[in-house]
Order: structure tokens, then sequence, then C-alpha cells
């Protein structure tokens, strides 16, 4: 039976989504697509530093790899609608991931002017994956704005901390009818695998795959991550008791 | 004249996008131009004219998260 993500007029097959930044060497990033199986990866979009001169990361992405631009920089609704904009025109397709931020400390998203530009995007077609500091009412509100997913962060960006709001994603996961994608926070194959138990329907993982020594092999092991992951889900995981169930007879004894 | 690239001011010689993006040594290929507020796709860039006070971007695709 087929288990495949859709999202917006997309089907996905493979559920781990990754991203671009920091990695050692761009060059790395096809063999860690094809390692990890990922269809769908994340770019920013900056001004040029004329001192280093321009880059272009979408030569590094193979075809059939789906770009995911996100509005990294904005601070307000304007902004990322513009970036939103821009990389439409830019020849990117319709999917966009929000991020508003004005914390520089924690990178917190601003889920209010997510808000606002996920309303004015997905009016003109764009595929909304808002960024959002997880919170069960406003899942609902970008539900209701037009989102093809939510993206509730599991710790801090690039922390590697793992899914510390859990409890949070968990009622997100269970109470809206749009796709889930734990993104941020996400530093070991196990947090992945968690995300997926818990019932979310994909994980974005950057940091912890671009700056793995071997970032190849690590996409691998975050593939196969959320594949157990996922398997478990669906295979239905047993309940949690405070005592113990034998699993061996407790009758026949030997003695 | 002058004008505005990348949020800073520049006084230029050149009269069109493209003559701006190559004086800068940049690869053609690479870039996203926006002038004041609007995408100038690449098929334009050699007949599109700069104007005193015009604000450019000049942009490219990065790795981001």
């Amino acid at each position: 039976m087929s288990d495949n993500l859709k999202i917006g007029n997309m089907e996905f097959t493979n559920r781990l989504f990754t991203g671009t930044g920091k990695f050692s060497s761009r060059s790395i990033i096809p063999d860690m697509l094809k390692a990890s199986g990922s269809e769908m990866i994340t770019v920013a979009l900056r001004r040029v530093d004329f001192e280093a001169g321009s880059e272009n990361i979408l030569e590094f992405i193979p075809k059939n790899v789906i770009i995911l631009p996100n509005t990294s920089g904005a601070r307000t609704c304007d902004e990322a609608v513009r970036i939103a904009r821009i990389a439409r025109e830019a020849g990117l397709g319709d999917f966009i991931k929000i991020e508003i931020i004005t914390d520089t400390k924690y990178l917190m998203p601003d889920n209010e002017e997510t808000l606002k530009a996920t309303k004015i995007l997905s009016a003109e077609g764009f595929i909304v994956l808002p960024y959002i500091m997880p919170d069960l009412t406003y899942s609902y509100k970008l539900v209701d704005a037009g989102a093809s997913a939510v993206m509730p962060l599991g710790s801090p960006i690039g922390s590697n901390r793992g899914i510390k709001l859990k409890e949070i994603i968990e009622m997100i996961i269970e109470n809206i009818e749009i796709p889930v994608i734990v993104d941020a926070g996400i530093g070991r194959p196990s947090h992945a695998a968690e995300a997926m138990e818990m019932g979310a329907d994909a994980v974005l993982v950057n940091t912890a795959i671009s700056v793995a020594k071997d970032p190849v092999t690590m996409g691998r092991a975050f593939s196969m991550a959320v594949q157990a992951g996922r398997m478990a889900y669906l295979a239905k995981i047993g309940e949690e008791t405070r005592t113990a169930n034998a699993s061996s007879p407790l009758t026949g004894f030997l003695r | 004249m002058e004008v505005i690239v990348n949020g800073k001011i520049e006084e230029i010689e050149s009269e069109t996008i493209l003559k701006l993006i190559l004086g800068k040594s940049l690869n053609p290929n690479t870039l996203v131009i926006e002038m004041n507020g609007k995408i100038i796709i690449k098929d334009n860039w050699e007949n599109t004219k700069i104007k005193q006070n015009d604000k450019i971007e000049i942009l490219n695709f990065v790795g981001g998260g």
C-alpha cells in the first residue's frame, strides 16, 4: 500500500526534507540527496556579496528534487511576501517556506506575521509551508488561512536539541488535518524517528546533516530513521504502563 | 548618475542592467534582478535602461535551511 505524503499538488514518497545551508562544500549536496532520497530541499535568497562574487546553489540541486525557497531574513509579513514573489518569478515554483524572525538569540518565528503572510501568499496560489512556534490555536488559524502544511519547531534552529516542545506538537498532529512537518532542532536520527513515531508527516533536517563529518552517510541515516519512525507509527505503538506486563507466560514454572 | 544597488548608493556609468552586472564581473546566469520593486527577467536586462535614483537589487540563491 502506498504511503505517499501529499502537499499542495505534489506527492512525496520520502518524508525527509533537507536544507542546503552550512555544507562545507556545496558539491556534497547532490550525493547527500541521492543517499537520503530526500525529494525536497530548502534554499535562501540573499543580496550578492560583490567581494565574494555570486553563487548559485540551484546548480547543485538535481532536477527531480523540489526546491523549497525560504523567506529567511524576513522580519515582517511584507518582507516575506516580497521574497516569496521574487523566488516564484525567478522560476522556483510555487512552494514557499515562510520564515519570519526578529529574535536573533533563539531565532523564534513570529507567528502573527507568519499568519498574515500565509493568507496573502496562499491567496496568490503559493503552496505555503509556515515555520511556526508550536501553537494549536495558530495552527487552526493557519489552516483557515490556506497553509498547505505547518512546520512547528522542535527546538531552536541549529541547536541539535531535539523535540523539546513535544506535547504541543502532538496536540497539533492530533488535531489539524493538514500535514505537520517538524522543522528545526532535530539533531540526530533518533530525534527524527521520535517525530515520526509521534505521527508527524515529515521532518526537515538541515544542520544535523550538513555539519556532520560525513553528510552523505548522515543523510542516509536520517532517511532510515524517518522510515523506521513512520513504519512504527503506522504499525501502532503500544501504550505505556506504570508496571510490568510479563511477556513470558506466568504459569507452568519449573519449580 | 546615482543609483541604489543592494541598499548602497553607487555612482555608475552603466546605462543598462546587463552592463551593470558585467561591470561587477558577476556571472549573469546565477542572478535575480529586482528594479524598483519589480523583477526584471533576464531577456530584458540588455534593454532595461537605468535611471537616476533607481533602486536595484542584485540577488542570488544561497544555501539555507
